[in-house]
Order: C-alpha cells, then sequence, then structure tokens
C-alpha cells in the first residue's frame, strides 16, 4: 500500500548548489541512448497500471530514493528504481526479487522470493487526468500578495523548498487540479485552485541575486494571504 | 559511513533492468509488444518536429498565433498534438525585450505531446538546480548570451501545466513559408535555451 514516507529531498534541487556547469546541448540527441533506458521507460509507464497507482504516487516513488538510485543510474535508472517502488508497495513484487534474478541472470544459483499477494490500493480517480471542475471561487486573485507556507510535508509534496516562506504575487489563474500530497498516497483528490505566482530573486535568494521573474505554480493549500 | 561494499553489490543497471522485465513478462503483467509500442511511439511518432510545426504556424498565420497565446491546449490539438503530458499547455513568447525558459526543479516535467521526451541537458541536476537562481548565467555557460536589458522570465513546471516557448522568428526568414520555417526551429529554441537561427 501507499509509502506515506517524507520524500529523502534529492529531487528537490532548485537553488542548490553543488552541480556543476550546465551542459551544452547535444544536437539531435536520440530520446534513449541506451536500449535498457527505453525498457525501463516503458516499464515505469506500465508500473503505474500494474500497481493501482498513479502518477503522483510514481513522483513520490521517485522523490524517496537515496541519492545513488537517483542519480548514479541516470535518468531511466531512476524511473526503473521508482517502478520497482510502486511495484513494492503493492506487493506485485517481493523485496530482493529483482536482485535475485539479476543475480541468476548472470550465472547465479539464488533462490527468489515467491511472488506475493497483491495488494493495490484500493482508490479510484474520479476522472482521467488531474485537471478537476471546483464549485469554490478561486480564494486568490491576480497581483495578490501570497506567501508560500513553510511545512515539513509527510509523504509527496509539489511545494519546492527554494519558495518556502517567501513573498510573491499571482500572476495567472491556472485550472483546478489533483491536490498531489493527497492523490499520491490515495487519501482523496481536493482538487483545488493552482496559481502561477511570480518571485523575485531577491526575495528568494537575498540582496544581490541575478535579476529575473521566477514563475512557479502553486497549489491553494499551499498559499496563504500575506 | 559509507560500507565501500556497497557500491560494488549495487546492480548493474541494464541487468536490473532486464530482470525486472523477465519477471513481469513471466507474470503476464506486462506484454513486451506493449512496452515496444510505447518506446517506438516516442522513438520516431512524438518529438520536437510538432512543436517545429506548431511554431512555423503562429509565425505565418497571425490568428493562430493569437489563438495559440490565448489557449496553447486548444490551439495545439488544433493540429492534432495532446495526450500525456500535454494536458494543459501555457504558450509563453519570446521577443526582442523578452526571454522565457522553462524548468521542471522536482523532476523533468515537460510537453511530450509538443518535444516528445526530454533531453539529458534537461533532467541535468545543473540546469534543475541553477535556471531558477541564475539562467542568465547557465544561458550563457549552454551557449545563449543574452543582452542585459533582455528580461529574463523563468517558468518552474510544478504542476500539470505545461510550458512551451514560442520563439523569436529570426530575421531574414520573411520570404520563407511555414513548411520551410519548420526545419529551422530546435527543441532547444521551445523550451528557452537557443534561439532560432535563420
Amino acid at each position: 500500500m501507499s509509502d506515506v514516507t517524507p520524500a529523502s529531498g534529492i529531487h528537490d534541487m532548485g537553488g542548490t548548489s553543488g552541480w556543476g556547469r550546465a551542459p551544452v546541448p547535444e544536437r539531435d540527441e536520440p530520446p534513449f541512448k541506451q536500449p535498457w533506458e527505453a525498457r525501463a521507460f516503458a516499464m515505469a509507464l506500465l508500473s503505474m497500471r500494474m500497481s493501482g497507482t498513479n502518477l503522483d504516487a510514481f513522483r513520490h516513488a521517485l522523490s524517496r530514493l537515496g541519492r545513488a538510485d537517483y542519480i548514479d543510474d541516470g535518468y531511466y535508472g531512476r524511473w526503473l528504481h521508482g517502478a520497482e517502488n510502486l511495484l513494492r508497495d503493492s506487493s506485485i513484487i517481493a523485496p530482493g526479487t529483482v536482485e535475485a534474478r539479476a543475480a541468476n541472470l548472470s550465472g547465479g544459483l539464488v533462490e527468489e522470493p515467491s511472488a506475493p499477494e497483491p495488494a493495490r490500493p484500493d482508490y479510484k480517480p474520479t476522472a482521467a487526468g488531474s485537471i478537476r471542475t471546483v464549485e469554490d471561487p478561486p480564494r486568490f486573485s491576480v497581483g495578490q500578495r501570497v506567501r508560500a507556507k513553510r511545512f515539513e510535508p509527510p509523504g509527496h509534496t509539489r511545494l519546492p523548498r527554494y519558495v518556502m516562506g517567501h513573498l510573491g504575487t499571482v500572476v495567472g489563474p491556472r485550472p483546478a487540479q489533483v491536490l498531489p500530497d493527497t492523490h499520491a498516497h490515495f487519501q482523496g483528490e481536493n482538487a483545488q485552485w493552482v496559481y502561477t505566482v511570480r518571485f523575485d530573486p531577491e526575495e528568494l535568494y537575498g540582496p544581490g541575486a541575478e535579476r529575473f521573474a521566477l514563475n512557479i505554480d502553486l497549489y491553494e493549500d499551499y498559499l496563504e494571504a500575506a | 559511513m559509507t560500507d565501500p561494499r556497497a557500491a560494488d553489490d549495487r546492480v548493474p543497471i541494464a541487468l536490473r533492468t532486464q530482470a525486472l522485465e523477465q519477471l513481469l513478462v513471466e507474470r503476464g503483467l506486462v506484454d513486451p509488444a506493449v512496452m515496444d509500442n510505447f518506446i517506438k511511439m516516442y522513438e520516431t511518432d512524438v518529438g520536437p518536429l510538432n512543436g517545429a510545426k506548431v511554431v512555423a504556424k503562429a509565425w505565418t498565420d497571425p490568428e493562430y498565433r493569437s489563438r495559440l497565446l490565448a489557449d496553447g491546449t486548444a490551439a495545439v490539438a488544433e493540429l492534432g498534438y495532446k495526450g500525456s503530458q500535454g494536458e494543459h499547455i501555457v504558450v509563453v513568447e519570446n521577443t526582442p525585450s523578452l526571454h522565457n525558459v522553462v524548468v521542471c526543479t522536482l523532476c523533468s516535467c515537460y510537453p511530450w505531446p509538443l518535444l516528445g521526451l526530454p533531453p539529458s541537458w534537461y533532467k541535468d541536476p545543473a540546469y534543475r538546480s541553477r535556471m531558477v537562481r541564475e539562467p542568465r548565467t547557465v544561458l550563457a555557460e549552454m551557449g545563449l548570451r543574452l543582452a542585459d536589458g533582455v528580461e529574463i522570465q523563468v517558468w518552474d513546471s510544478s504542476s500539470e501545466v505545461r510550458y512551451f516557448v514560442l520563439p523569436e522568428r529570426p530575421a531574414g526568414t520573411a520570404g520563407l513559408a511555414e513548411e520551410d520555417l519548420v526545419p529551422l526551429v530546435t527543441r532547444d529554441a521551445m523550451v528557452g535555451v537557443a534561439q532560432v537561427e535563420p
């Protein structure tokens, strides 16, 4: 079932340092550089169906990974580890199964755990996708000053740390959407308005920050009137 | 403390992928042919050519450009582009004085129906972390040096809204027809890390 645990934090990269220079884009880079990347991609997409979960649960499954699983195996390696998280959460595969099969594929003779009884979440979305219609009017309006809340998420969230606690201005209403924080854990859709909020870099990073405008989409629950 | 043996014990990722696929196929949970279809779709059918067609149309058809900026989702659907990761498209337009660039700091959200799967630079931790802190510096490292007077707008894709950049039409292309403009439009320009060259 759902693993309501905080993210490792590795995924929340906005504003962090220590990652070096930005890469120079390659011309005509293919979507997959090696065959396994394509297989991992397709399995990850299918893992949501197999495990009876959803995209928000998959994103949380990625953000629970430790640094090695998140970074060292590359982007589609991360997706494979995330897919395995979902498949273990729903008891589609038992812990240790993939490692045992990998050992056997390499000539080992390892006993593999037997297939467990699946335990998919008893949860169905009310519609396809993430956009919903809500009856309540938006709480915030364009031009309004708002503050992104600061909190320790118990599980999934789409509120990045680099904006937590900071003041911004609503610049655009966006369609109402399911709240990832609860939808990822099969605790309800909590459909609500989303706003594009603009932040001044000096508010985020202090005096001397580079001059630009930072726009980010924030769910109504993430905001309070300033 | 990390156990130095732990790194050695990691299953190589290609082998790990093979092991999981074999397990799931044996149990009848995935059909390799379905996997092949997903892969083929993103290797051959859905890619930046879709976005380039949108851009070329917007450059040559002012009414389409207006519809695209007012309701990106509906306007790209006119050309048949919709689906996963394209539920709500917002198009932001570059001008001589305004430059837009898109990032996803939390994962790598990207408008798949228009651009296909993201390139490696978009998924790179340096891009994800620094584009929301020092975009002018990051763009310069990637080969795009913007004049000091150009205002930068960064869009962090943290909800299901997907942002798409309508690049500036390059000078000297006034005589080109829509279909001749399409090959000029690059993936990088539609995310905002490059400009379209004539």
